[in-house]
């Protein structure tokens, strides 16, 4: 269990992080949203004690980073911003010096580095120097030294920034892979991430929290959520729209460009696709395309990180 | 094996991992014994001891421990790692003081490869070896304090060369304060006890009383303090600004 309360970070007149508080059992992957510069990094540097928060109370399974910091630190796996490391030693080196610093040593030493390397597929690039590596498996190194300790907490800031879409994959059904006994935080400003791997998703704003939901909770704030586009063959646009808009779940109708009709439905309601359906059997249209839209999660991010900065 | 010891290793190796170590070994020995043998006469002034060896060390380090200071902190800073070291279930201490003794212990690494001129100097007479190995030990105490205010310098920066400059300038000044024309300028201004201060900082006054082999406590408890006094600032430095 993790819980934050309160938390408040100030850099002189800048207020980076301005009183968050929430709590985030086992089995549960939170994800950090935000714009850039809205205080997810400054939040997660806190929550792994490498900053000192300015008030506010971070636990850790119970034990306060800042009164026991390295009692939570043994309990957490951290990879930071870009996955830093110390590029002029080889992966195994690496691995090898952060399993001893987190007090493994002989036979449960090479266990741990092994564990590690075959859960992100290091094994290739063993024996290589990290400033040799891609960035994907600079990446992977990151992840490694992370997961090497077997935590029950995990905070990834931007694990799939800067990948190519394989490799974000590859990242993300690792995360999802992960045991579900864990607590994983990852930030990120890809939305497609949340719905990918978090079973909850924060978006921050101005280093407050404007909305905690799950994935499926932001999509239905979506203007879009649940409304239904249609094209039907040898019937004007127009028509459609009229048609439409007599049914009662039925909000507004759009066209767009290429004659495809959009309906939005009354909030609320959610028998507008049947509706549909049974408006088309009843009229026996030839339906050329017919799709619900599941809500655009960009759109809500727009709309609540900007209305947050109004 | 604790946490202090394993971060000792990682650093140690990490000089070795990048041509940095060699460099820094090969200036140092090639300038070493250039300074002894041209510019400290060794031969022409016919004593079996190693004084022009040892009286040219204040001036090499203070260009060859700032570039091995440098990094210590400041790479740290601008790749971000310093993320990951400081986060990991280790103290501030541990973190600042394995990165000194590696630093120190290859500084003294550096100075025992430098000796085929004590060979030499055995073979050419009959040198008093006591002193000799004061010399090295005050030479390597003084590295100690060079490279302390090395890495408060280097935690205070990202910027390497700043780093360097900053260490270097440092140092410079505590060289010459013993010196005459540093004291003359003091001299009709300050009262009499800031000019005993200043004197009593001057690394070469210790240096030199250790050098010819005279190993009395006030010179080993001024390196030590000084030793402390700048990794304590490096660990106010750190615990106040490591993130910026």
């Amino acid at each position: 269990m993790i819980k934050v309360s309160h938390l408040v970070k100030q850099f002189g007149p800048l207020t980076a992080v301005n009183d968050l508080s929430f709590e985030v059992g086992p089995g549960t992957v939170l994800g950090f949203l935000g714009p850039n510069g809205a205080g997810k990094s400054t939040t997660m540097k806190m929550i792994t004690g490498f900053l000192t928060p300015s008030s506010g109370q971070v636990s850790i399974h119970g034990h306060d980073i800042v009164a026991a910091r390295q009692a939570a630190q043994t309990r957490l796996g951290y990879l930071p911003e870009g996955a830093p490391c110390y590029e002029e030693m080889t992966v195994k080196n690496f691995l090898t010096f952060i399993a001893e610093v987190r007090g493994a040593r002989g036979t449960v030493r090479n266990q741990w580095v092994d564990r590690a390397t075959d859960t992100v597929s290091l094994r290739k690039v063993l024996d290589q120097r990290i400033e040799t590596l891609s960035k994907g498996y600079k990446r992977r190194v990151g992840l490694a030294q992370a997961l090497i300790h077997d935590p029950d907490v995990l905070i990834l800031d931007e694990p799939t920034d800067g990948l190519d879409p394989n490799q974000k994959h590859q990242v993300r059904e690792m995360i999802l892979s992960l045991s579900d006994q864990k607590i994983v935080i990852i930030s990120t400003h890809i939305l497609e991430e949340v719905s990918a791997v978090c079973s909850r998703a924060l978006i921050i704003s101005d280093g407050q929290i404007v909305l905690d939901d799950t994935p499926q909770g932001l999509r239905a704030r979506a203007a879009d959520h649940l409304a239904v586009s249609l094209k039907v063959d040898d019937l004007d646009p127009e028509a459609l729209k009229i048609a439409c808009q007599a049914l009662s779940e039925c909000e507004r109708v759009e066209i767009a460009e290429g004659g495809l009709v959009t309906v939005f439905p009354v909030p609320g309601s959610s028998g507008l696709l049947m509706a549909l359906q049974m408006l088309i059997a009843d009229k026996g249209w030839q339906v050329a395309q017919l799709q619900q839209h599941e809500g655009q999660l960009d759109e809500v991010f727009r709309q609540v990180t900007l209305e947050a900065q109004r | 094996m604790n946490a202090l010891s394993i971060i000792i290793k990682r650093e140690f190796s990490s000089y070795f991992a990048t041509p940095l170590a060699y460099v820094f070994i090969l200036v140092f020995l090639v300038l070493s014994s250039a300074f002894t043998f041209y510019l400290g006469q060794f031969y022409e002034r016919g004593q079996a001891d190693l004084l022009p060896f040892f009286n040219f060390h204040p001036w090499l380090y203070l260009f060859l421990i700032p570039a091995v200071s440098m990094r210590l902190w400041s790479e740290e800073r601008k790749t971000g790692s310093i993320e990951l070291l400081l986060t990991l279930p280790i103290t501030l201490w541990d973190a600042i003081l394995g990165k000194f003794l590696a630093a120190w212990a290859f500084v003294g690494l550096a100075l025992v490869g430098t000796f085929p001129i004590w060979l030499s100097v055995n073979y050419l007479g009959q040198p008093d070896n006591g002193a000799i190995l004061a010399g090295y030990m005050g030479s390597w105490l003084m590295s100690g304090a060079f490279l302390a205010i090395g890495c408060c310098m280097s935690a205070l920066t990202k910027n390497q060369i700043i780093a360097f400059i900053l260490t270097g300038i440092t140092c410079l000044f505590l060289v010459l304060a013993g010196f005459p024309m540093v004291l003359n300028f003091f001299e009709s201004w300050v009262p009499s006890l800031v000019l005993d201060l200043i004197t009593g900082l001057s690394i070469i006054s210790h240096f030199i009383a250790i050098s010819k082999g005279v190993l009395a406590l006030t010179d080993l408890v001024y390196f030590f303090a000084m030793m402390v006094l700048w990794l304590y600032l490096t660990h106010l430095a750190l615990a106040a600004k490591a993130a910026d």
